[in-house]
């Protein structure tokens, strides 16, 4: 998140003044394999929630022979919970164009998109802005900085769909058609965007390219764990007393982030529980947040990484209304390609309806347990592990509750949950 | 010129800054709703007669997408997050003060179409929820005082 703090920002001469796009100049000088290998070494794992490793996604592409080749940036960040990349599109959009041109040349992919989430308007004007000022400045078009590099830049702007945030899907919504996840193999690298190599990086991935260009991979790798190294985002919402966006060194622990640098819980009430990367890593303990939050600790601990999205819930949530509304989401969201995703999570908030409304028993959690066993890892791509995942993640840690809500014979919930 | 011209006309404009007819459809789609307010069947057969695409495979993109409208809007739309940082803080209510104070409900909009209700999934703005956008303007940390009072400069 460097230079966001300056006034102006976005603006392309204050970015400049401020160092900007010098590490492109010294990239673009660079032999693409000393690129490759740079972040490779850097350790740099993608932002977006998988984790995979940047270096080793850019050399399959790299290997791939069929021209044109394409670089996305997926800024279709929709994961609840999630919403940093929010300040870099709307603060820093410099920083992102200057990742992208990095990346670009090193994979030599002379087109890009920015696949920007239409619930982000504001972002789309400024990245517009940005684009424009980076083309005005000889940063963008068919020759680069006069090094001889093509690279053209387009923003497009989706329509309101989380599952777009899955490459396969986002490359699919470009290409004109429902957002459907595609089987993989073949892979994006091999054969993604028009049937061509492309790379798909998230927002806060190809943010952290100048970065490791200017201080180098070594410094860079110090940041952060020896297995994860770099500075990661942490969104930071619910019972928080200081909710917001943090930069912290990949591997702070939970406890550091809510009590040392959020203040703790609202009205210093007990913690209860923290989904720690976004609604589609299952939730945590109160007992559980001694463990560093990076992509190998976390599913150690029953949990994963994701987007790094931590939402802090009290003892006065209602943990069975949480899980419900999380159901319903990914029911909303779920594409429709798969049969165990489509009808399998249906099905889990009928149950969680019945359970949350005290018409269920004891009988509703083992058949939950099962619909989800049936949906994990038998869907075309992520989201329905998700969905299956949050649900587990809540019995596992909070059965009781849902036990003692399934027994209380309490008249339906009334009208406003949401939908 | 007519709505049928106006439609046709800026969805080739669309359309010469894009690779081809496919990924001109979002753009194109986009478009035309701002244009019109919402997706008719009879803008989307003039976006597929424009860019020479099947009219089902418009229809099935269409209704695919949350935010491509296919049914008349009010003049503002209310996009209202419910999700789970939101419901945390509170949006819910907000769902009972729209019915209560504007007669608007879910997925439809008022009589006198001035606003339609769109409940949104995460909007990113967890860490100031509770938040909603209208039209293009976003608005978070809402209260129930605060959310009338910014409604009701929407005429």
């Amino acid at each position: 998140m460097k230079h966001i703090d300056h006034p102006g920002s976005r603006n392309i001469r204050v970015y400049m003044n401020a160092g900007g796009y010098r590490a492109a100049e010294k990239a673009l000088a660079m032999r693409r394999p000393d690129i490759i290998d740079e972040v490779k070494r850097s350790g740099l794992r993608g932002r977006g929630g998988a984790g995979f490793p940047t270096g080793i996604k850019w050399s399959f592409a790299n290997m791939a022979q069929n021209t044109p080749k394409y670089l996305l940036c997926n800024a279709d960040e929709g994961e609840p919970g999630t919403f940093k990349d929010r300040p870099l599109l709307e603060e820093n959009p410099h920083l992102l164009i200057e990742g992208m041109i990095i990346a670009a040349y090193t994979l030599n992919a002379e087109y890009g998109y920015i696949y920007l989430r239409r619930e982000y308007p504001a972002a789309h004007d400024i990245l517009s802005g940005a684009i424009k000022e980076a083309y005005d400045n000889n940063l963008l078009g068919d020759n680069v900085l006069g090094k001889g590099v093509s690279f053209h830049l387009s923003l497009f702007q989706g329509a309101g769909a989380y599952i777009c945030g899955e490459e396969t899907a986002l490359i699919e919504s470009i290409e004109g058609l429902r957002g459907q996840p595609r089987i993989k193999p073949p892979f994006p690298v091999a054969e993604g965007l028009f049937g061509k190599p492309t790379v798909v990086n998230n927002v806060e991935t190809l943010c952290n390219l100048p970065h490791i260009i200017d201080i180098g991979a070594d410094a860079y790798s110090r940041i952060g764990t020896n297995v994860c190294p770099g500075p990661k985002l942490f969104s930071v919402s619910g019972c928080i007393n200081k909710p917001g966006v943090y930069e912290l060194p990949m591997g702070v622990s939970l406890r550091e982030i809510i009590y040392e640098h959020c203040g703790g819980t609202r009205n210093n009430a007990k913690l209860k529980a923290v989904i720690p990367g976004g609604i589609s890593t299952p939730v945590l303990p109160a007992d559980g947040i001694d463990c560093p939050m990076d992509y190998v600790s976390l599913p150690r601990h029953g949990s994963m990484l994701g987007s790094g999205a931590v939402i802090v819930f009290d003892e006065t949530i209602d943990l069975v209304r949480v899980c419900l509304r999380a159901s319903r989401f990914f029911e909303h969201e779920s594409c429709g390609k798969c049969v165990p995703c489509r009808e399998g999570v249906g099905w889990m908030v009928s149950i969680l309806e019945r359970i949350y409304s005290g018409q269920g028993s004891s009988v509703y959690i083992d058949m939950l347990m099962r619909v989800a066993g049936n949906i994990y890892g038998k869907t075309f791509c992520p989201l329905g592990d998700g969905a299956a995942s949050i649900v587990r993640g809540f019995i596992q840690h909070f059965r009781e509750e849902f036990e003692e809500k399934a027994a209380a014979a309490l008249p339906a919930c009334s009208g406003s949950t949401g939908r | 010129m007519t709505c049928k011209h106006k439609i046709r006309d800026d969805v080739l404009k669309v359309r010469s800054g894009c690779n081809n007819a496919g990924s001109s459809l979002l753009p194109a789609l986009h478009t035309t709703q701002q244009n019109m307010g919402w997706l008719s069947n009879e803008s989307l057969t003039i976006v597929a007669d424009t860019l020479g695409l099947p009219a089902a495979r418009i229809k099935g993109v269409a209704t695919f997408y949350s935010m491509l409208d296919m049914k008349p809007t009010g003049r503002h739309i209310i996009r209202l997050c419910t999700n789970i940082a939101c419901m945390i803080m509170g949006a819910d209510r907000f769902i009972d003060i729209l019915r209560d104070r504007y007669d608007l409900l879910p997925g439809s909009a008022t009589k006198d179409g001035r606003f339609s209700l769109c409940i949104m999934e995460c909007i990113g703005s967890c860490g100031t929820a509770p938040a909603m956008l209208v039209n293009n303007d976003f608005y978070h940390g809402l209260t129930a005082d605060t959310l009338t009072e910014i409604l009701d400069r929407y005429e």
